[in-house]
């Protein structure tokens, strides 16, 4: 019989996950509620990407048939350096970089001018609610357990790439017109009001 | 209550457990509470855990055999049975079992699944198992029909089955165990909301022991108020040799086989008999789980030994007698749990067990004994089978794979 063991404490682990919610704050600084983000997947102990300019932890995209639907994970930055992220690519749509702002009192979805930014040290989530990899329009459905992969491109020109599994998710919903500075579908923005279950 | 300082609370209800059980007639009883707690009455037991660290418990998930059939059963547990799609073949069996196979990895781990929608729920696992079962239909849809264990196909009809559609059958099940109902209610969920693309759900039955720590290593009771699982085979070569199939291909190496009965007990009627009957009926005393012959538990029956008016001690009709195997290679691994529904309006209980029986062969362990107790057990007066189900348990995986990958990949 396999002998049990038992977890770090979960006091350690929560220390950890609000270090890491704080330091994606301040890396993010047009994220307008960094209060809101959801400590999951930063808390969680996943094996990062193989070596790269980032460390890329628990990444998944949204599965769908067609049309559009978004990439998340969080990105992890172990150097002394900033590092901005300025395009994201896949084989199976064109993509851009988009964040949730408060627009006239609105939360809405646009291009994030300038690309994200990960500061040194510090970790990055994208998420449902906040900044994200948008697939704009899927020439192939990513269908729940396909392995999508991704090329991110960086400010200096380098690239990373890495493998998302694609996950039933019935929030995040991303089906909306591609005019930017639209709000959501099924959102009517509250300002202020958290953009998906998981924010 | 959540230390050992504060004994009083515990001491008290020792003493009135004890003088109840006297009350009841049931001396032995009381005192084989008493001995199996040797520290002063009203300590907690040495061996009992902290109650902070339930939450925390692990079990692993990866290695070359499932958790959750030699594990020490968990207090709660969810057998979720799904019924696939039409269009899931081969390559969405694929898909689906290596997303519910990483939502097992990190949950039983105590990490949050993947795009989990309520982490903070993932953060206990309480010794969470999630083990997987594969039916016969999984077969046929993966067009490997070829490479199903011999003995998973649906059980023969017995004369006592009164057996349900809504809890019979299934095309893959999952065994979800933890010692917290929220940790078992989260991972049920996280798990049927991955399968939604490939599969629905057919049934689900959830059950329930005595909490963790309560009764370590104590055989469980059923709502008959019997022990239940005495004559299981004991952890190492007995268990080894009874639950897990040796060689064969990687499909069927370290895999066994799991039946599930659900089974209606009637306890209007069982409330008509005195504790006297009710032994007779078992062939074991109700306070010991001691057979009619011994005193302790675990103390081998001795079927011929006679009584004074010349029958034998042990009756040839109790389930004592019916199920009693001795040959490791032919014993079952019991692993039930209580199910108490909501009573109707003039109070008859919708009681029972979600009898789990875990086996390296259905046909060489669990049918012959099955045969036995439905042809003459004298507790199918109180017991109705009402739901069954059979699926091989495929071997483990390592870290990065993913169950079934043997049979599919």
């Amino acid at each position: 019989m396999p002998s049990t063991r038992r977890l770090p404490h979960r006091a350690a682990l929560l220390t950890a996950a609000i270090l890491a919610l704080a330091a994606a704050g301040c890396g993010s600084s047009a994220d307008p509620s960094p209060g809101t983000n959801a400590p999951s997947t930063t808390a969680s102990a996943s094996a990062s990407a193989a070596a790269g300019v980032l460390g890329i932890r628990d990444p998944w995209v949204k599965a769908a048939d067609t049309g559009m639907t978004a990439a998340f994970g969080t990105l992890v930055n172990d150097g002394d350096a900033d590092v901005t992220l300025t395009a994201a690519s896949t084989e199976v749509s064109p993509m851009e970089l988009h964040e949730m702002a408060m627009e006239d009192g609105k939360m809405v979805m646009r291009a994030k001018p300038g690309g994200i930014v990960i500061k040194a040290r510090s970790a990055h989530a994208l998420e449902p609610g906040g900044d994200h990899l948008m697939l704009m329009n899927l020439a192939q459905p990513v269908k729940a357990g396909d392995e999508v992969a991704f090329t991110l491109t960086f400010a200096d020109g380098r690239t990373q790439t890495f493998t998302a599994v694609a996950k039933p998710f019935t929030g995040a919903q991303e089906s909306y017109a591609p005019g930017h500075g639209q709000p959501m579908p099924g959102t009517s923005a509250t300002p202020g009001m958290s953009m998906s279950p998981a924010a | 209550m959540t230390g050992t300082s504060d004994a009083r609370p515990v001491s008290r209800r020792g003493l009135l457990t004890g003088g109840a059980l006297a009350a009841g007639g049931a001396l032995a009883g009381a005192a084989t509470v008493t001995a199996a707690r040797p520290d002063t009455p009203g300590v907690r037991p040495a061996e009992a855990a902290p109650v902070a660290q339930v939450g925390s418990a692990v079990e692993p998930f990866h290695g070359p055999r499932q958790a959750g059939v030699a594990t020490e059963p968990q207090a709660h547990a969810a057998f979720v049975a799904f019924t696939l799609r039409s269009g899931t073949d081969r390559a969405a069996l694929g898909r689906m079992l290596r997303l519910l196979s990483d939502d097992a990895a990190r949950l039983t781990q105590g990490r949050p699944a993947l795009a989990d929608t309520e982490p903070e729920l993932g953060l206990l696992p309480a010794r969470l198992t999630v083990t997987f079962g594969f039916g016969p239909g999984l077969y046929r849809a993966a067009g490997r029909d070829d490479r199903r264990p011999d003995s998973v196909v649906d059980l023969p009809p017995f004369r006592v089955d009164r057996l349900q559609s809504r809890w019979s059958g299934g095309d893959l099940l999952l065994q979800i165990c933890a010692d917290d109902p929220l940790t078992v209610v989260h991972a049920q969920r996280v798990l049927v909301k991955d399968s939604r693309p490939f599969a629905t759900v057919r049934w689900v039955q959830q059950g329930f022991r005595r909490a963790a720590g309560a009764e370590p290593g104590r055989t469980q009771r059923n709502l008959f108020g019997q022990l239940d699982g005495t004559a299981n085979p004991k952890p190492g070569v007995p268990l080894d040799t009874a639950v897990w199939v040796p060689d064969g291909p990687d499909w069927l190496r370290e895999s066994t086989t799991l039946v599930v009965r659900r089974i209606s007990m009637n306890l209007e009627t069982w409330d008509l008999l005195g504790r006297a009957d009710r032994e007779v009926a078992v062939g074991r005393r109700v306070g010991t789980g001691a057979p009619l012959t011994g005193t302790g538990e675990h103390d081998e029956p001795d079927f011929a030994a006679l009584g004074p008016d010349g029958l034998t001690v042990i009756p040839d009709f109790s389930h004592l007698t019916r199920a009693h195997v001795t040959d490791d290679r032919l014993r079952i691994l019991r692993r039930p749990y209580n199910y108490d529904g909501v009573p109707t309006a003039d109070g008859t209980a919708d009681s029972g067990l979600v009898f789990a029986s875990y086996q390296a062969d259905i046909a060489r362990q669990f049918l012959p004994i099955q045969r036995r107790l439905a042809e003459r057990d004298l507790l199918n007066e109180w017991t109705t089978p009402i739901g069954s189900a059979v699926f091989a348990i495929p071997p483990g995986c390592p870290p990065g794979g993913w169950i079934g990958r043997q049979l599919l990949g």
